[in-house]
Parts: C-alpha cells; structure tokens; sequence
C-alpha cells in the first residue's frame, strides 16, 4: 500500500461492490458509509503519492460493530433506543485505527447492546450466515463476522463479552479473538457488561487479526481498566511454532459438544502434536459452574449500565407527564425483549433479600474459575477446546428460549470471567459443512502464544 | 435450598420490572416470568454451593483507583453533546415535571 502498488480508492471500491452483491442477502451492516470511505481512500492515496507513510494498515476496509463509537456517525448498538444517536466523539480503537490508515465501510449488525448468540436480537433484524442463509451466524457480533466471512471487508472490530467475537468467529470460520481483559481500550466501546467486555479483531487469516490486535492494543489513559502494558509483539512470532509447548486437551471444553466437533478438535490436537507440542488431557470441573455465574454477573452489571437510557441525555425519549412515567414510557419502547429480560434478571439478582444467593455467589464461583485456571495453567501452556458445542444453527431455532440461547456460550464463557485471552481458528467443518472453530486458552497477555498455535492450526486445517 | 431461592413468581418479575423502569404488558409477565424462572432454576447449580471462606470477584484485574494527572484537558463539545438530547433548553437538558412541581 504505502508502495503505492495498490491504491486504497480501489480496495475500498472492492469492499464497497461486493457489499453491493451481498448485503442484501447477508444483512451484515446496519449503515454503510460510502462517500466517508472513499474519501479517506482518497486522502491516503493522495499520502502516499506525497511519499507519506499512512500507516500499518493503510487503505485496508474494515467494518466496525454497531457499539463502537464513531464521531458523528450512527452507532445505535442495534437498539431502537440509541436509533440515530451520533457520538461526540470517537472510541480509542476507532481512534487507533483510523491512525493506522484503516477505512471504515461501515456499522455492523449485532443483538442489541451485544446481548445474544445468534444476531436475531437486532432491532434492525437478523443478519444470515454466508456459508448458509439458513443459519445463524452467531453473535452477538454476527455482522462483524459475516462481513469477513463473506469477503466484504478483509477485517472487523467486534466485542467479546461471554463469547461474542468468539462464537460468530466459529460459526462463520474467521479468525476471531478476545484480547486479554485491559489489553484494549474500553473508552468508546457502548458498556454491557463493563468486567468482562473487551473489544478485538475478526480477520480471514490469523496474521491478518494479529497485525489489527497490534493496532488496537497498548495502554489508554482514557480507560481506568486498561493494562499498563505495550501492544504485544504477535506478527514477528507467528512462525514460532509450538515445540515444547505444553497444550491442555480440556475435557469441559469437549464433553456436551457434538460428537462431530469433538473429532475435529481431536484432529487440532493431533495437528499441534505433529507440530512438536505436548498434549495433556485436562480436567477443569468448576468451568461448568461458568454458564450460571455469568448469566448472573452479566445481567446484574448490564441492569445497572443500561440505566442510563432514561430519555434525559441521548438517544429517543417517550414523552410523558413527568419525568418517572417518561423514562418507563422511554425504556418500555425502546428496548427489546432480550434486553428487557437481562435488565430484569441483573435487578433480580443484585436486589435486597437475593443478591447473597445469586449475584454474591456468582461473584465466588468467578474465584474458583480463575483459581482453577490458574492451577491449570501451571501444568500447561495452553488449553484447546471447542469454541462451540455445535455449529451454526438454523435462524428461529433457539429465539424463543432463552436458555438454550445461552448454552451456546457455554465453551466461551469461562475465559470472560477470567479476564484472560483465548480465539477461536477455523479448523474444518461439521456433517453439515459448516465451519468449525478451534478455540486455543491461555493466561493473561499469553497472545504471542495464542497466535503461534493459531498459526499452526491454520496451516494445518486442512493436513 | 433455602428461601432466598424459591421459584420467581409472577410478582416478583412486576417488581423488578418496576424497578428497572419498564412496563410490561400481563402476557409478557407472564412469558418473561417462566423464562427467567429457567435461567434462575439453571443457577441452582451456583446458588446452592457452599462457599464458605471463598472471596468474591467482582473484577479480573487487581486494580486500585486510577487517577490522572490533574490538569486541564480539552472536553467535549457542550452544543454537540446537547444536539443529542432528545429536548434541550438554555443549554441544558430538559425534562418533563419532576414530581409535586408545576410544569
């Protein structure tokens, strides 16, 4: 790019012409920024032609989820109520981005406030797997990783909440990772859950989400969570390989997973052994406590986050005779049904007489999760898993029961609660074809890791 | 199981749909009470352990308050953060009667 080889007008036309092809079909965005990004196109090639340096990422499309603030352009998290708000200012990853030359195309499509597994949670609705329209593509940030999967945008920003860029990784078979909790600016980033929420890349190549994961990570002043630690070195090392690594084979992360899934992820490890590393078989029992503790953690902190749409300060307002009837009338309107039932289910658990029985015990199960992570991660380097129990499901399949819904999480969740890093690899398809992803586990800021078996597992896939 | 973990009833979700600001029409209380019965029943598992001597987590990392050098920084745009209010008024935001006041 920077070589003036290719000019970033034309990359931005192609991403721009086969989301003309696809979209309508696919549904991955909620709003496409066509003269923003051909503009920026523009600037950058006129950059260049000056003999400028645009950045890492110069003139590479990149879609952006719809929770992610962006100055002045709609960021609505897929909810009627933010329905038109325009931030006043730009989120740190958006920030860094845009610095490092990237063009964004546009807002993707997401379960509102990135609360779901499959993107039928939108207010603006569903978005459709592209290996097959009849099928989710996971969530809650489906339209990111349909962008990628359907080659609309080489890269994406989603957020990973319990398993969020993860899940539609797997489902759409991308790459997609879930930083370290802290290594990625939360400033910007629409709160859900704010001790489990990170931001990270999607990406059609494991060197391609590393050199984004470069972009975004490193300390932000702007958020208080955020780890006083560099970006991490990952392209330079994914070559590395995985001799004398230590993988565990987690049984929790196997069992209740279709028998299909199953073998895949028996031929990763197979593919990570040839490769020179050593695997362990693991057993992790208080991972399966993970499931309940979040739907108790992430309610209760989204109840208290979402109180902020009450009418007064953004977004739309029901009006009403005083200022109690107006932020009901505001709140009923505006949020759908799943959101509705979290808020309601986070008030529950934190409220007098039962927040010792859910919210406070979940608290405790979070302590022997990372306690139980810990002790793994001393025998091993890393943990090898599925990302999910089956792959993408039919679009209306699980809507109507939420706990089912959720069970879809149940391979992703426990490393939120950890606050460590994990990513999901696309590693084969099912009996039904569809993608398979391989999830790879490990410690705080063991990204370089991460990638290095990633990297295997990709070249690997198909061995 | 103790009585802090009887099944949620259909009062129960009136009441916490009172709290958190929404009204809910009586086929949803009913539809929303048997579905966050089944996410509550599912936490059992969770509710009923004996973790004793266990401390919470309420956060991943082991963070005390961060504070900033106190200096002036640029802010945000008054007018441009107002542009988004639903309704505004001497440069503030406005709302309907709080209250006991007259409008």
């Amino acid at each position: 790019m920077n070589a003036g080889e290719v000019s970033a007008v034309a990359l931005a036309n192609e991403s721009l012409q086969q989301i003309d092809s696809q979209e309508g079909e696919i549904h991955a965005f909620v709003e496409i920024q066509r003269e923003q990004v051909l503009r920026k196109a523009q600037a950058i090639d006129d950059g260049v032609a000056q003999g400028k340096n645009m950045g890492v990422l110069a003139g590479v499309p990149l879609a952006l989820k719809d929770n992610l603030c962006q100055h002045g352009e709609v960021t609505s998290c897929a909810s009627n109520i933010l329905s038109g708000w325009r931030p006043p200012y730009d989120a740190t990853v958006v920030s860094r981005i845009e610095t490092a030359g990237v063009l964004i195309v546009g807002k993707t499509n997401m379960d509102e406030f990135a609360m779901g597994s499959s993107t039928e949670n939108s207010a603006f609705g569903p978005t459709k797997n592209p290996h097959d329209t009849t099928k989710v593509p996971g969530g809650s940030s489906g339209g990111s990783a349909a962008a990628v999967a359907a080659s609309m945008t080489p890269l994406s920003l989603g957020s990973d909440t319990g398993g969020s860029i993860r899940q539609p990784a797997a489902f759409c078979g991308v790459v997609g990772v879930k930083p370290t909790y802290g290594l990625v600016s939360r400033y910007g980033l629409v709160a859900f859950a704010s001790s489990l929420d990170q931001v990270g890349p999607f990406a059609g190549s494991v060197a391609d989400a590393a050199a984004l994961l470069e972009v975004i990570a490193g300390h932000d002043p702007k958020d208080s969570t955020s780890l006083n630690a560099p970006a991490p070195a990952l392209s330079s090392h994914l070559d590395d390989g995985v001799k004398g690594m230590r993988v565990g084979l987690c049984n929790e992360l196997l069992e209740g997973c279709a028998p299909d899934m199953v073998a895949a992820i028996k031929r990763a490890a197979e593919v990570l052994s040839n490769a020179g590393a050593e695997i362990i078989e693991i057993s992790i029992p208080e991972l399966k406590l993970g499931l309940s503790a979040y739907y108790l953690i992430a309610p209760a902190e989204a109840s208290s986050n979402l109180a902020r749409y009450d009418g007064v300060r953004y977004g739309v307002r029901v009006d009403a005779e005083d200022v109690t009837a107006m932020n009901t009338a505001t709140r009923t309107a505006g949020f759908g049904d799943e959101v509705k039932r979290r808020i309601m289910l986070g008030t529950y658990a934190l409220s007098a007489g039962y927040y010792d029985a859910y919210y406070g015990q979940a608290q405790r199960v979070r302590t022997l999760i990372i306690n139980a992570f810990t002790k793994a991660y001393s025998s091993v380097d890393l943990l090898l898993g599925a990302t999910t129990p089956t792959t993408a499901f039919a679009i209306g399949d699980k809507v109507g029961d939420p706990m089912s819904m959720y069970q879809s999480d149940i391979c992703t969740i426990p490393t939120n609660l950890a606050g460590h890093p994990a990513l999901s690899v696309p590693f084969g398809v099912g009996d039904d074809k569809m993608p398979i992803g391989a999830q790879l586990l490990g410690p705080a800021l063991s990204e370089q890791q991460l990638f290095q078996a990633a990297s295997v597992l990709e070249h690997g896939a198909n061995s | 199981m103790s009585d802090n973990t009887r099944p949620l009833n259909e009062d129960d979700v009136r009441h916490v749909a009172k709290l958190a600001r929404l009204q809910l029409k009586d086929e949803e209380i009913i539809r929303f009470t048997e579905q966050l019965r089944s996410v509550l029943d599912h936490a059992a598992d969770v509710a009923s352990l004996d973790l004793e001597g266990i401390a919470p987590t309420a956060h991943p990392l082991e963070l005390s308050n961060v504070l900033r050098a106190d200096e002036v920084t640029a802010s945000s745009d008054r007018d441009e953060v107002l542009r988004a209010a639903p309704s505004v008024a001497d440069h503030r935001f406005r709302v309907p009667r709080i209250v006991g006041e007259a409008p």
